[in-house]
């Protein structure tokens, strides 16, 4: 099962760069990040990626193989079209660094103005809280994200029409979901997803969920939701009419 | 020159971002000091992710028979009775307070039927007391930790190498390294430094550690004058995947046999029956009826042999391989579809239980674990030594130096029971950052000598001003081959002549690493950070095999083929090296300080 296969990937910076062919031998069971790895260790000591488990749990090595955003670590070699060349190019939503490695700190940034978790008073005299299997089952799929940030890159919102400074995104979505689902939370952060994080310019395309790796559902339990919250606070006639009128106190 | 860098100043300085590292950077910043928080990876990506089964901690919230006291004699126990006893006893005492703090953060563990947090059964604890999140608990703490420190005000360096810690007078005063995206070097002045670095996984070619896992802190200690200890006790976790050979060595989650999961031999024979050591007999079942109930949480029930401690079912496996009764690729069958003879519901009970593990199989090994046994084998997975430290306040015995987590010593002994490294990061996490917060408010802030940063900086720049030729050859191939060496001769099972040659090896391969040369610009150069982790891989590779000569005895993770037995006086003492005037590398047998009065009751009560 030993074939030389021809790997197309994107080298350079900021500044400039361009597609360089490698041909390698592959064996069976590799992953698309072993064939980078090989390359590195064979051919290019200094070709830059990111990666850290090689498991699908840490989200590093996140790049663009045959043009679909991909963990490389679990992409594996026997599902390509290893007759024409592969094309491996890094997250094209974001900065390049160098090679297949791109500038993310956008993420990180966004992350700090979400409020943060703020539970309500402990349960227990001895400060422990009760929460039910069935009440937090939600909120724990959302928590499975590995920040690999794939959604983000497929986001046409992001990518085609670069509105980092007015959306968070869909990872930011589902963070702010885990928060507001999260059965002992009291903080309230629907003004700033209407305002400030535009959860309005999703339009549910949900290209997000397909290249999620850990398969969280994000439109359908994340966003839709979050966006009904929005859309009863703000935009429901009958709610605003009892906002005015409800007993005080 | 290294008249270009930039300066940072802190009070302290946390070298490392996986649990131990924010956690003692969350406590640091808690006290009022201004904290520095260097990642070798962008924030959230340490290793801390691939922890799977749980956190150890005695809340006896499944079986109220649990206490902290039977949680101290399980880890004294598991650990064969070289640990640090004080370090034991917090650990086991405070490790339930460190899980509802993370509670309090937003964790969302799993939960009882009762609504509290759920605990399961793991290798070695006596009673159900692994606090998880399916079998992504590891996620589950870093991301906690990750956002609730985002909020604290401490500055985050990521995708930063430190190249070597920088020092005054005997005591630690900061640290030069570079940071990996744009290659600016720096300088962080720091009162205080908390190295929390992680394991050595990366010394051995199969590794369940990534690639970050090179002991760069145990090293950076070493050369600034820190003490090592117990460097022999290496775990290598029974279950790693072992095909096909790009996943060699990714960890197989210990929760699969929680679960019910059995190793059987290529016969169909569940092996473990045929070993069980005599001081664990008391506790363990010789009826697969009686070890399925175990699983299901029968108090009355005995764990099976598949949940004895993993030193001992690591080498049950190699047993059976060298019989010849192993799998096709050279390892055992782990099986966890077989309990849809018990369970209705199989198929959903493993996604729910093992979500992770069922991905992991299906996209890497083509795999359904509902359906079919998988392969594993053993694989390098922790090091259960590392730098010395107090056990109450994790300081190091150079001043302004101190350390947690992995890379820290003491608390395992010789052997470290699952699910007690994520209750070791949060405990021990916590005091380095509390008393390093108290060290740097009783000293102030020293500048480093030109001399110390133009030494650090040569080192670091070297790489790329030896000429590529025939002369000098690149990193990889000195790594791997340090890999194979450690692997084949310092590795499961060891021999005097084999870890001579080890020995031998590690001398030829430091003059080999002395002339690799790096090509390309500095920024974001992955031939240069191995260039530079090389350094660190054959100091931990040559303290490994240094104490390893020197411990005659069989003990925990540290098996001699040469020496099969326990030797009682053994017992008394725990390896320290340390480096001398000359340079060279010397060790000394410490004796373990007795045990206090009070504890040495528990642990008669407990056995």
């Amino acid at each position: 099962m030993n074939k030389t296969v021809t790997f197309r990937i994107w080298r350079g910076d900021a500044q400039a760069g361009e597609f360089v062919n490698y041909t390698t031998e592959i064996t069976e069971g590799l992953v698309v990040l072993d064939v980078v790895h090989k390359i590195q260790a064979t051919q290019a000591n200094d070709l830059a990626c990111r990666w850290n488990c090689k498991a699908g749990k840490c989200g590093s090595c996140s790049a663009e193989v045959n043009g679909i955003p991909k963990l490389m670590c679990m992409t594996r070699m026997d599902t390509l079209n290893t007759d024409k060349p592969i094309t491996i190019e890094p997250m094209r939503a974001f900065p390049s660094i160098r090679d297949l490695v791109t500038d993310v700190s956008w993420n990180f940034r966004v992350k700090t103005k979400i409020k943060k978790f703020n539970p309500r008073p402990p349960d227990a005299a001895d400060g422990t809280w009760r929460m039910m299997q069935e009440d937090v089952d939600r909120v724990q799929e959302f928590r499975k994200c590995i920040e690999c940030f794939l959604c983000q890159d497929v986001c046409h919102v992001l990518r085609d029409h670069h509105k980092h400074e007015e959306f968070i995104g869909p990872r930011f979505l589902v963070y702010t979901a885990a928060l507001e689902m999260h059965p002992l939370d009291t903080e309230d952060r629907l003004a700033e997803l209407k305002q400030t994080q535009g959860i309005g310019f999703c339009n549910i395309t949900k290209c997000c969920t397909k290249v999620c790796p850990e398969h969280i559902t994000i439109t359908d339990n994340a966003i839709i939701p979050l966006k009904e919250r929005v859309v009863d606070e703000y935009y429901d006639p009958l709610g605003w009419l009892w906002k005015k009128i409800r007993p005080q106190g | 020159m290294a008249t270009n860098y930039e300066t940072h100043e802190y009070d302290v300085l946390v070298i490392g971002a996986g649990g131990a590292g924010l956690r003692a950077a969350i406590e640091a910043s808690a006290a009022g000091v201004k904290v520095g928080l260097i990642c070798k990876s962008l924030l959230g990506k340490a290793h801390t992710v691939m922890a799977e089964g749980g956190m150890a901690a005695a809340m006896g919230n499944v079986d109220d028979r649990d206490s902290w006291k039977v949680h101290f004699a399980d880890t004294l126990r598991g650990g064969q009775y070289v640990n640090n006893w004080r370090m034991a006893e917090l650990h086991a005492k405070e490790a339930p307070a460190r899980v509802h703090e993370l509670e309090k953060w937003g964790a969302v563990f799993d939960r009882t039927k009762e609504g509290k947090i759920s605990q399961r059964n793991f290798g070695g604890h006596r009673y159900p007391r692994l606090a998880h999140v399916g079998d992504r608990t590891g996620l589950e703490l870093i991301r906690t930790l990750q956002d609730h420190g985002i909020h604290q005000g401490i500055t985050v360096h990521m995708e930063y190498t430190v190249v070597s810690l920088l020092k005054d007078a005997g005591r630690v005063i900061g640290a030069f390294g570079y940071d990996r995206e744009r290659a600016r070097f720096r300088v962080f002045k720091a009162k205080a430094v908390v190295v929390c670095t992680g394991g050595l996984g990366r010394a051995y070619a199969v590794t369940s550690n990534s690639w970050e896992g090179t002991g760069d802190g145990v090293s950076l200690a070493y050369h600034a004058g820190a003490e090592l200890l117990d460097m022999e006790f290496i775990q290598f976790h029974p279950t790693g995947m072992i095909w096909p050979p790009s996943v060699k060595g990714i960890l197989v989650t210990e929760s699969v046999r929680g679960e019910g999961g059995v190793l059987r031999n290529k016969d169909g024979k569940r092996f473990m029956y045929d070993d069980i050591p005599d001081n664990y007999k008391s506790q363990t079942s010789t009826d697969p009826e009686e070890g399925w109930r175990y699983t299901q949480n029968d108090k009355n029930a005995k764990r099976p042999p598949e949940l004895l401690t993993r030193d001992h079912v690591a080498r049950c496996i190699m047993r059976e391989v060298k019989a010849g009764r192993g799998s096709p690729h050279g390892g055992v069958f782990l099986d966890i579809s077989w309990i849809k003879e018990k369970l209705p519901n199989a198929e959903e009970h493993i996604k729910k239980k093992l979500p992770s593990m069922y991905h992991q199989f299906k996209q890497l090994a083509n795999l359904d674990i509902t359906k079919e046994p998988m392969e594993i084998g053993p694989t390098t997975h922790y090091a259960m030594g590392g730098i010395r430290v107090n056990g109450d306040t994790q300081a190091t015995n150079v001043p302004g130096l101190f350390a947690a987590g992995e890379c820290a010593a003491g608390l395992h002994g010789a052997n470290r029971l699952g699910g007690n490294s994520l209750s070791d990061l949060l405990v021990f996490g916590k005091r380095a950052g509390e008393y390093a917060a108290k060290f740097a408010k009783e000293n102030s802030l020293v500048s480093p000598s030109d001399a110390e940063i133009e030494a650090a900086y040569r080192e670091a720049v070297e790489p790329f001003e030896r000429p590529a030729g025939s002369q000098n050859e690149g990193p990889y191939q000195v790594q791997y081959d340090l890999q194979n060496l450690m692997q084949e001769n310092v590795g499961i099972v060891r021999l005097q002549n084999e870890m001579e040659l080890a020995l031998d090896g590690i001398g030829k391969l430091k003059a080999r690493a002395a002339k690799v040369s790096v090509q390309g610009h500095r920024e974001y150069n992955p031939g240069w950070h191995t260039a530079i982790d090389l350094k660190h891989l054959l100091t931990v590779s040559e303290a490994i095999t240094i104490a390893s000569l020197d411990r005659k005895e069989s003990r925990g993770g540290h098996f001699r083929e040469d020496f099969p037995n326990k030797d009682p006086e053994a017992q008394k003492y725990n390896s320290v090296i340390s480096k001398s005037a000359d340079g060279s590398m010397k060790l000394r047998r410490e004796p373990i300080p007795a045990m206090r009065e009070d504890l040495k009751q528990v642990v008669e009560e407990m056995k």
